[in-house]
């Protein structure tokens, strides 16, 4: 084992270092070499990440490979990484999907390359930040950060309604993130003049105030996720993102809300998280029903992965809040497997839009029949996104259903209509793509997959399947860490 | 008669500045108009030498001189400091500037430097009358600068409107102070504070003059509602003059409260405390709400003043050591965002060509990426984003408020940074997403493209390790309270 080499910092940094080198690159004149060393950095970024779970020992439930340097002496602030069985798995899965975000936009890119590229890379390093920092004020620091790269992506590279989603996009997030910072401030004057994280979860609070706390979190970490009712920025900044963008905000951004909660809500506040979680299932629950049912209705493919994105993080929030291993085990696998599907959808879809420039179901049709290699591959990922056993959609749903069987039955049931809802619009809208007459003179012309796209829809495919036959490898790395956080839990802090 | 020469040792700083004026007005004679060269490099020598001698001697003692009337602490070192840097900064972006239209003249020069002794004789001034005299002579100089585009009939305007309300300002603070001494019987701040920690002082009195007082200061600091002329002038006035008044005024005027509320009516604190959190969140709210509504760069910029220095008083609404440096710590990170965002101003305009318009910034990034995200960082930063410093100085006054409890102070103020995140988001918006209006090259001096990414890299740079300035304000304002 690498005994005090700062694998953290190698995570987060080289990406960020990387990202500036492709900036360096400057126009487009260069983007060639910015795309191959955007792909070189990104790959070596994952590489550099591996030792994380080959080394990680998963018997041990506290922080691993943690690093501590004072930084900002004058409020206590330090440079502390660490990671656990929550926080790395989501490592891993962000440094996973930014080596397919470059080659996504490989073609379809022509417009200032070296700063789409180089932004993706660094916003890669700063979530990897966002991570793994166990003080708050870095946390913050990344968490706020890895908002203007989002910003100018969606802006610069975005579809025609850019501007308006993507200052919607960071108003939102950061009315959420403001208010999170006035609880920071407030912890940090309650503890003594701290910002450790690890400080605040042993940091005995009242009632009142693990209320109000709790309420500031909960408005950046629902607006991240997103929750219903503050979740109407996510189908407009999808709808205009880029492909790239899309896959980003959908397998990594929005797991940023659920590992919120996991790492603050939960174990800073956790009897006004019992004392709240009613509200909170109820908000869960009309994310998977309600927006489900939304997700039905939308004639616009990325918008309806928008929504069943939105459906699916509700098993997420419903599976944290739960209180038991199988719900925040079973969320925890939805985040990732999430992050996959998702990931892949918007990729289909992007590999559609890039060859017919449209979006709209109504514009399609028969597709199967010009795109067969495609089709396949698109059918994967729809029954993954519907929950099918076998894939890695199944698991996670299965696991909090299970977990909100123990709880109350009712939840369960509700949670379970996902199964339906969800197999109906996602595979309805596979119908109306994919099957049937070829529907225009347009789908007529639409060739079949490159092998670039061959490429990064089987790595998908692969980890779909394989989470789905085999979750063991991930369910392993967590265990200790969620049953060390359902004993904090249950240990009232009043 | 027995004539003793005071002390003159803590005020060799303002001194030498004096000096070096004269010689750069006489220099300005014999010279004559073509080698106004000299004036700038005289103002930038003497600013050097200023910033050597008040260096050198700094110690972190308390010495009074001038029978109690000037005093040279860290305080007054460090913001003189700071006040150097600024003006020396605010030359090299401005000279060429002011060349293109016709302003490049020695005046310009000497009243820079007027106006920087009227600052220092502020920061150090321990009496009101030395507070009254460094106050005047600094806004003596910048109505001057204001109009000295005699030409220009916005710059007229502006210069009109800022001298009339300017001086009535000057006179509430007068009035202000007259009651103070009324009821005190005393001019210096020393013997203030004493006087009204016995309780003897007629307390109606003192708070009348406490009204006075905090008037004036809001007029010069711009704060609602004192604000009118703030968006005028800026408009108005030549942009090189409006970074002038933009910038190290700001820190005298810290210098001014620090002196005059925290020092003197300390004792007061119950008093102006309610009177600041009035003004700190009706500037918040106005100046937030109404700078999303400007479509003139410079009256937005206006706006974001107003509200920026709402935030830095939460800093001095918390009354403790802790609180006076955060509130300096923001108004350093003030200044070198202003100096960085106006610079950037300067930088786009071209002769006949001002950069007034919103608009003006669009496409920045298809014409220089650079200097693109460059004003990206004073955005962000101006907004309170990390990882920017302006991030570190709003955490640092919100945590100042609120660990004296004022929570719901701190709120309002995050709620009104967000409003105030739009307008620094729109032009970050037009730079990166819109289409340039004008594909005209944009070619700075060297030195002011050196010291634009050097002041743009400074934002980012303290926002990675802001430790060492925050330990700075630290010792600047522990020494004296």
């Amino acid at each position: 084992m690498l005994l005090g080499f700062p694998l953290l910092s190698l995570v987060i940094w080289l990406p960020i270092f990387i990202g500036i080198l492709v900036f360096a690159t400057g126009g487009d004149r260069n983007a060639r070499l910015a795309k191959w060393l955007a792909l070189a950095g990104s790959v070596l970024s994952l590489l550099v990440a591996i030792p994380l779970y080959a080394q990680f020992d998963s018997i041990m439930s506290g922080m691993q490979f943690i690093e501590y340097h004072a930084w900002i002496e004058r409020f206590n602030v330090h440079y502390h990484l660490g990671v656990d069985g929550i926080s790395m798995p989501l490592i891993l899965l962000n440094c996973f999907i930014t080596p397919l975000v470059v080659i996504a936009g490989w073609q379809v890119i022509n417009n200032r390359v070296s700063q789409y590229m180089g932004a993706f890379l660094v916003m890669s390093g700063i979530v990897n930040g966002v991570f793994s920092s166990l003080d708050a004020i870095l946390f913050y620091v990344f968490w706020e950060a890895s908002l203007i790269p989002m910003f100018l992506i969606i802006g610069v590279w975005g579809g025609p309604n850019r501007v308006y989603a993507a200052i919607k996009f960071f108003l939102y997030t950061l009315m959420g993130s403001l208010l999170m910072l006035v609880a920071f401030i407030y912890l940090y004057n309650v503890s003594g003049g701290s910002f450790s994280i690890l400080d605040y979860h042993k940091l005995p609070l009242p009632l009142a105030p693990q209320i109000l706390i709790f309420i500031a979190f909960l408005l950046a970490f629902a607006v991240k996720v997103p929750m219903w009712p503050v979740h109407t920025w996510l189908p407009d900044a999808h709808v205009e993102a880029p492909t790239g963008g899309s896959i980003v905000l959908a397998a990594i951004l929005l797991k940023l809300g659920g590992y919120g909660f996991l790492r603050f809500s939960l174990p800073i506040v956790p009897d006004a998280s019992q004392y709240l979680s009613g509200m909170m299932i109820g908000l869960s629950l009309i994310a998977v029903v309600y927006i489900g049912l939304v997700a039905l209705v939308q004639a616009d493919m990325k918008k309806l992965i928008a929504y069943s994105s939105v459906s699916h993080m509700g098993f997420v929030t419903l599976g944290f809040f739960l209180f038991n291993a199988y719900g925040i085990e079973g969320a925890m696998v939805q985040m990732i497997s999430h992050g996959f599907i998702s990931g892949a959808m918007f990729l289909c879809v992007g590999v559609m839009y890039d060859r017919l420039h449209s979006r709209q179901i109504s514009d399609y049709g028969g597709v199967a029949n010009k795109m067969p290699i495609f089709s396949v591959f698109f059918m994967l990922f729809a029954m993954a996104n519907a929950g099918l056993p076998g894939t890695s959609g199944f698991v996670g749903e299965f696991m909090v259903i299970m977990a909100a069987i123990k709880v109350n039955f009712w939840y369960a049931f509700f949670a379970a209509t996902t199964l339906i809802f969800g197999a109906a619009y996602t595979l309805w809208m596979y119908k109306r793509v994919v099957f049937g007459a070829v529907a225009s003179s347009k789908v007529e012309g639409l060739v079949d997959v490159t092998g670039r796209e061959i490429l990064i829809l089987t790595i998908l495919a692969a980890a779909v399947l394989w989470m789905g036959v085999y979750p063991l490898p991930l369910t392993e790395v967590m265990h200790a860490t969620v049953d060390d956080l359902l004993a904090h839990l249950s240990r009232s802090k009043l | 008669m027995n004539f003793l020469l005071p002390n003159l040792a803590p005020a060799y700083p303002e001194i030498f500045l004096l000096i070096m004026v004269c010689v750069a007005l006489l220099a300005e004679l014999a010279v004559g108009d073509k080698l106004h060269y000299i004036s700038y490099l005289l103002a930038q020598i003497a600013l050097f030498g200023c910033a050597l001698i008040t260096f050198t001697t700094s110690t972190p003692d308390v010495v009074y001189t001038f029978s109690g009337m000037f005093v040279d602490d860290t305080l007054a070192d460090v913001l003189k400091l700071v006040v150097y840097i600024t003006v020396s900064i605010f030359l090299v972006y401005s000279h060429k500037y002011v060349a293109m239209r016709g302003m490049f003249s020695g005046e310009f020069f000497s009243l820079v430097l007027f106006a920087t002794l009227g600052m220092m004789v502020m920061i150090s001034a321990s009496n009101l009358l030395t507070l009254y005299l460094g106050l005047e002579l600094l806004s003596l100089s910048l109505y001057a600068m204001v109009a000295l585009r005699r030409d220009s009939v916005a710059a007229t305007e502006a210069a009109m409107k800022f001298f009339i309300l300017g001086a009535l300002a000057s006179g509430f603070l007068l009035y202000g102070m007259s009651l103070i001494y009324g009821a005190t019987g005393a001019l210096d701040v020393a013997r203030i504070t004493e006087v009204i920690q016995s309780g003897v002082a007629n307390p109606k009195v003192l708070v009348v003059g406490l009204v006075f007082i905090i008037a004036g200061i809001s007029f010069k600091l711009s704060v609602v509602p004192f604000h009118m002329w703030v968006p005028d002038v800026y408009q108005g006035a030549p942009t090189a003059v409006v970074l002038f008044i933009g910038s190290a005024p700001k820190l005298a005027a810290f210098g001014f409260i620090m002196r005059l509320l925290v020092e003197g009516m300390g004792g007061m604190v119950a008093d102006w405390q309610g009177m600041l959190i009035i003004l700190a969140v009706l500037s918040m709210v106005v100046g937030n709400l109404a700078a999303i509504a400007q479509t003139n760069i410079k009256r937005m910029l206006a706006y974001s003043t107003i509200s920026h220095m709402g935030f830095m008083l939460l800093g001095i609404i918390s009354a403790d050591s802790n609180g006076y440096s955060s509130s300096m710590f923001y108004i350093v990170v003030y200044v070198i965002m202003t100096l960085g965002t106006f610079g950037m101003i300067m930088l786009l305009s071209r002769e006949e060509f001002e950069v007034e318009k919103l608009d003006d910034f669009k496409g920045l990034n298809r014409r220089s990426p650079w200097y693109a995200f460059i004003t990206l960082l004073f955005m962000f930063s101006l907004a309170g984003v990390p990882p920017t410093v302006g991030f570190y100085a709003k955490l640092s006054v919100l945590q100042a408020v609120m660990g004296v409890g004022y929570v719901w102070l701190a709120v309002v103020a995050v709620l009104f940074s967000l409003v105030g995140a739009f307008y620094y988001l729109r032009i970050v918006k037009l730079m990166y997403f819109d289409e340039p209006e004008s594909d005209v090259p944009i070619s700075p001096h060297g030195d002011v493209e050196l010291l634009i990414s050097a002041n743009g890299m400074a934002v980012l740079v303290l926002g990675i390790f802001p430790q060492t300035l925050m330990a700075l304000c630290v010792y600047a304002i522990n020494q004296p309270i």
